[in-house]
């Protein structure tokens, strides 16, 4: 009846996943009650849940994106904190089963479940604002995509209370991740998880790219795109050429693991190079899909803060279109160690190391478009100029790590350990947070506490400093990377510097909670009347903080890179027309709940499937199958707003002392 | 100081980790060049047109150089070409399987990555180890490695490159140990719950020692059959070193067939 699942799979003998999935029960449910509590369901279902509205869906990324980093943190904790005691004779406090799945899930939930929902939804918030249009091109798909990645989170959580997450490590290579190697379902929890959260993500790329290459207000040539436009379309490219082969390739390994096929088994012919290429065709332009946009956050801050263009935008979007090229044709090294041969790994090499001269030009035209500004230290720009420094150093280890013969004695360690931390912290996450602290006025209508905001970022930057280049000396020592003990008692001080690193970038995120509740109290201080409190250069900033459901009343024109800052230099921004301009009634597509009703649904297939429990399954797919078609016929999707209230809106925010 | 880089990538034991290692440090420094530079003029610049800096210089239309593109495209290229270069020769000269020249004779090891223990055959003298190493010392040692479970990496950091260990296939890999000493190895690829353990001694021995060891083991006795190591393949953790003085020939063939169990 219920498949492989029993009482065997709560882990009430293991008190620390009891503990921990004991306590994320309660908090979901006192959460649940309080707003049930509250009487705000039915505003959260009406505004927000079933919302199609790109800005609120954008939001609604960043709070999973922040949630899940707390879930991602506490294994980073948990393994630092077991590396720090582990040394000599002693095995710590986390045994291998419980140590291998804490860092597989670590991997797993920060890549897909902070990482891309935190990079996703700064595209879409900022995306249709910046292009100058009132919304994405598919908003009801939009939804659905967010909750598609919202079912692939709560899998992956689930696995804490009910059976086990994978041992494998978060890319489950084979042989180790068939059946022969790891019978119970923890690897189904992650194929079934990532397979749910990447259709959301493939259709967000369709999404994108169509809105960037179709949507642009009147006047936006692609030579006028703001820089993040480029960077979020290279970025979004990349996620439609890369998300069908990790689709295809966990597809692969879930026929081998549920019908007997053998892709790449020990026996019958399989083989796991071909898996561990497949993955890594899709795993390194991941890489990009997370760190372009983020090289974009930093070229709408430093430029704004700069008070300046950004230098040689050409040269910019060059950069970029060569990275999101490039990004494919890497792959290989990844595993120089596989004995591909000298030819082979060579070209791989040289390959990754050409993509450091695009991306060293984004560099140098940061550097200049400092030069001649008049720069202001807000938080956003700290958390750019902290990327920048710290960047270069997870560059220049890259490239090291390219040279095959360095990576023969650098391979899995804890070299690559810190390399990669360096780019994804120092690169993605530093980026996540300037744009938040950046565009959160737009979305609030109310600035962040700065002091706490800088305050954060110092703890992150020390706290990185700290945990990670202790991982380049043992990586450089001969420590490998996922040790659930250790010998040599000689490492013991330097992971003891890493585990203080670990806490230092936690004060850091208790920083940011902070003073996300901090500015909530003081929001009437902190008001923003204007739209616009950076002085900024691109269209999001001309309209309302936070803007209206459509975004702009008048779609804007644009002359110019730089659109908006070219309105206020010629006086367009600010002059009032003597006749109030003729607004005409818009056309905003209707809340639909089919985003989380499918989401719904893909969670009970998911669940079933992993544990086998056939007929739950079937209601699962029938339900999703049901769901999709009946919104496939409806016909009423489009509400309008009459003239009136746009015009009302916008006579409001004039006389409110706007520009 | 000193100590604690010792077992590590920079205190290399051989000619394959010694060139390694001028790898890593030659390339860090040229790339180390021009990061610090372009650090310190990030800083430098950001802190010089602060916008409280009444003496800095304000440009506010400055967007487009094309001397200043020019260089900023040069620099990373020209680094790039140079470590690129580099890349390609190092990649041929230290490719895994090239035989290390040597007026010795090589001598050759098959290894079997077991779960969750290291196998070491020596075909010639017959006889076998668990976690265990043994070789001597300025003789080319040519490891033919292969996995009987899921993949390892074959990893001896101080004298150089590792390689996977996969089930089904051979890898090759040369190496050779200058000096004397004992030296850690381990795999490099999680395997597993045991895979924390999954590390064994090296004994570099002087050839004549190396000799005395082969025989003692072969005098020790021990039969490693295809019964024997299918025994020795069922998985356990943190195996203490051992050794076999008569060792079925062909076992390894068998091993990499996955047809000894």
């Amino acid at each position: 009846m219920l498949g492989k699942l029993t009482w065997d799979a709560i882990p009430f003998n293991q008190p620390i996943p009891m503990a921990a999935s004991l306590m994320v029960v309660v908090v979901i449910l006192a959460v649940l009650g309080y707003t049930f509590a509250k009487g705000w369901w039915p505003y959260l279902w009406r505004e927000w849940i079933t919302s199609v509205d790109h800005k609120r869906l954008g939001i609604m990324y960043a709070v999973l994106a922040l949630v899940m980093l707390l879930r991602g943190f506490t294994d980073a904790i948990m393994m630092r904190s077991q590396q720090a005691v582990a040394a000599g004779g002693h095995q710590g406090y986390l045994p291998p089963e419980h140590y291998d799945q804490i860092f597989s899930a670590h991997g797993t939930i920060m890549i897909f479940f902070v990482a891309m929902p935190f990079v996703i939804g700064l595209m879409n918030f900022v995306l249709p604002l910046q292009l100058g249009v009132r919304d994405v091109a598919f908003p009801v798909l939009n939804s659905i995509s967010f909750w598609l990645t919202c079912s692939g989170a709560l899998l992956v959580n689930m696995s804490l209370m009910i059976g086990s997450f994978a041992r494998t490590g978060w890319l489950v290579y084979p042989p180790l991740s068939e059946l022969a190697f790891s019978p119970d379902v923890g690897v189904d929890y992650y194929l079934w998880s990532l397979q749910i959260s990447g259709v959301g993500t493939l259709m967000t790329g369709i999404n994108f790219v169509t809105t960037i290459l179709k949507l642009r207000a009147p006047g936006m040539g692609y030579m006028r795109m703001p820089v993040f436009c480029w960077t979020a379309l290279a970025s979004n490219l990349l996620i439609v050429a890369a998300f069908p082969v990790l689709t295809a390739t966990l597809a692969m390994l879930i026929l081998d693991r549920y019908l007997g096929f053998h892709f790449f088994t020990n026996d019958g012919g399989g083989s796991a190079m071909m898996f561990i290429n497949l993955i890594w065709i899709w795993g390194h332009p991941e890489v990009y899909i997370l760190v372009l946009p983020a090289f974009g956050v930093y070229s709408e801050v430093i430029a704004t803060f700069a008070r300046k263009p950004l230098f040689g935008y050409r040269s910019m979007v060059a950069a970029t279109l060569g990275i999101c090229l490039l990004s494919f044709m890497v792959w290989l090294h990844h595993f120089f160690t596989m004995g591909a041969g000298a030819d082979v790994n060579a070209f791989f090499g040289v390959m990754t190391m050409v993509i450091a001269v695009p991306t060293g030009v984004k560099v140098f035209n940061w550097l200049f478009t400092l030069y001649g500004g008049r720069v202001h230290f807000a938080s956003p720009v700290l958390w750019s100029l902290g990327f920048i420094c710290t960047f270069v150093i997870g560059g220049m280890t890259g490239v090291l790590l390219a040279i095959p013969p360095a990576d023969f004695v650098l391979h899995n360690s804890l070299f690559l350990v810190a390399h990669f931390h360096n780019v994804i912290i120092g690169g993605v996450l530093f980026g996540a947070f300037a744009g938040y602290m950046y565009w959160f006025p737009k979305a609030f209508g109310f600035q962040l506490n700065e002091r706490l905001g800088k305050a954060s970022f110092w703890c992150w930057l020390i706290g990185f400093y700290l945990a990670f280049f202790p991982l380049y000396a043992l990586g450089l020592m001969g420590a490998t990377r996922r040790m659930q003990h250790y010998d040599n008692v000689q490492w013991q001080p330097l992971m003891l510097v890493a585990m203080l690193g670990a806490l230092v970038i936690l004060t850091g995120i208790l920083l940011i909670i902070l003073q996300l509740l901090v500015s909530i109290r003081q929001r009437a201080k902190l008001v923003d009347r204007t739209g616009d409190p950076w002085q900024g250069r691109t269209l999001e900033w001309s309209t309302a903080s936070p803007p209206p459901a459509w975004n702009f009343a008048l779609l804007p024109q644009v002359q110019g890179t730089d659109a908006y800052w070219t309105m206020k230099q010629a006086g367009r921004a600010t002059a009032r027309p003597a006749t109030p301009p003729a607004y005409e009634p818009l056309e905003v597509p209707r809340n639909t709940p089919v985003g989380v009703i499918l989401a719904f649904f893909s969670v009970i297939a998911g669940f079933a499937l992993i544990w086998h429990i056939w007929w739950l399954a079937i209601i699962g797919l029938i339900g999703l199958a049901v769901t999709a078609l009946s919104h496939a016929w409806s016909v009423d999707r489009e509400m309008v707003i009459p003239a009136d209230e746009v015009a009302a809106f916008e006579r409001a925010r004039v006389s409110g002392g706007g520009s | 100081m000193q100590s604690i880089w010792q077992s590590g990538v920079l205190d290399p034991q051989g000619p394959i980790g010694a060139a390694q290692r001028l790898i890593l440090l030659d390339a860090t420094a040229i790339m180390l060049a021009i990061i610090i530079p372009v650090i310190l003029l990030v800083l430098g610049f950001a802190w010089w047109f602060r916008a409280g800096n009444t003496r800095a210089q304000y440009l506010p239309t400055f967007q487009y150089s094309g001397p200043i593109e020019l260089v900023v495209w040069s620099i990373p290229a020209l680094v790039i070409m140079f470590l690129g270069g580099m890349a390609w020769i190092s990649s041929h000269d230290l490719d895994p399987p090239r035989p290390i020249p040597s007026k010795v004779p090589s001598i050759e090891i098959q290894v079997v990555a077991l779960d969750w223990k290291w196998l070491f055959i020596y075909p010639a003298e017959g006889v076998a180890s668990v976690n265990q190493l043994v070789v001597p010392v300025g003789t080319p040692l040519s490891f033919r490695i292969t996995s009987a479970t899921v993949m390892n990496s074959f990893f001896v950091p101080q004298l150089g490159s590792q390689i996977y260990a996969m089930a089904g296939m051979v890898n090759r890999l040369e190496l050779l140990a200058d000096n004397p000493g004992t030296f850690q190895g381990l795999s490099a690829q999680y395997s597993g719950a045991g895979f924390s353990d999954m590390r064994f001694e090296v004994k570099a021995l002087p050839a004549a020692d190396f000799q005395a060891w082969v025989a003692s083991t072969k005098a020790g006795g021990g039969t490693l059959d295809p019964v024997a190591y299918g025994r020795l393949a069922r998985p356990s953790m943190a195996v203490k070193p051992q050794a076999f003085g008569n060792v079925t020939p062909r076992l390894f063939e068998a091993a990499i067939q996955q047809a000894v169990k």
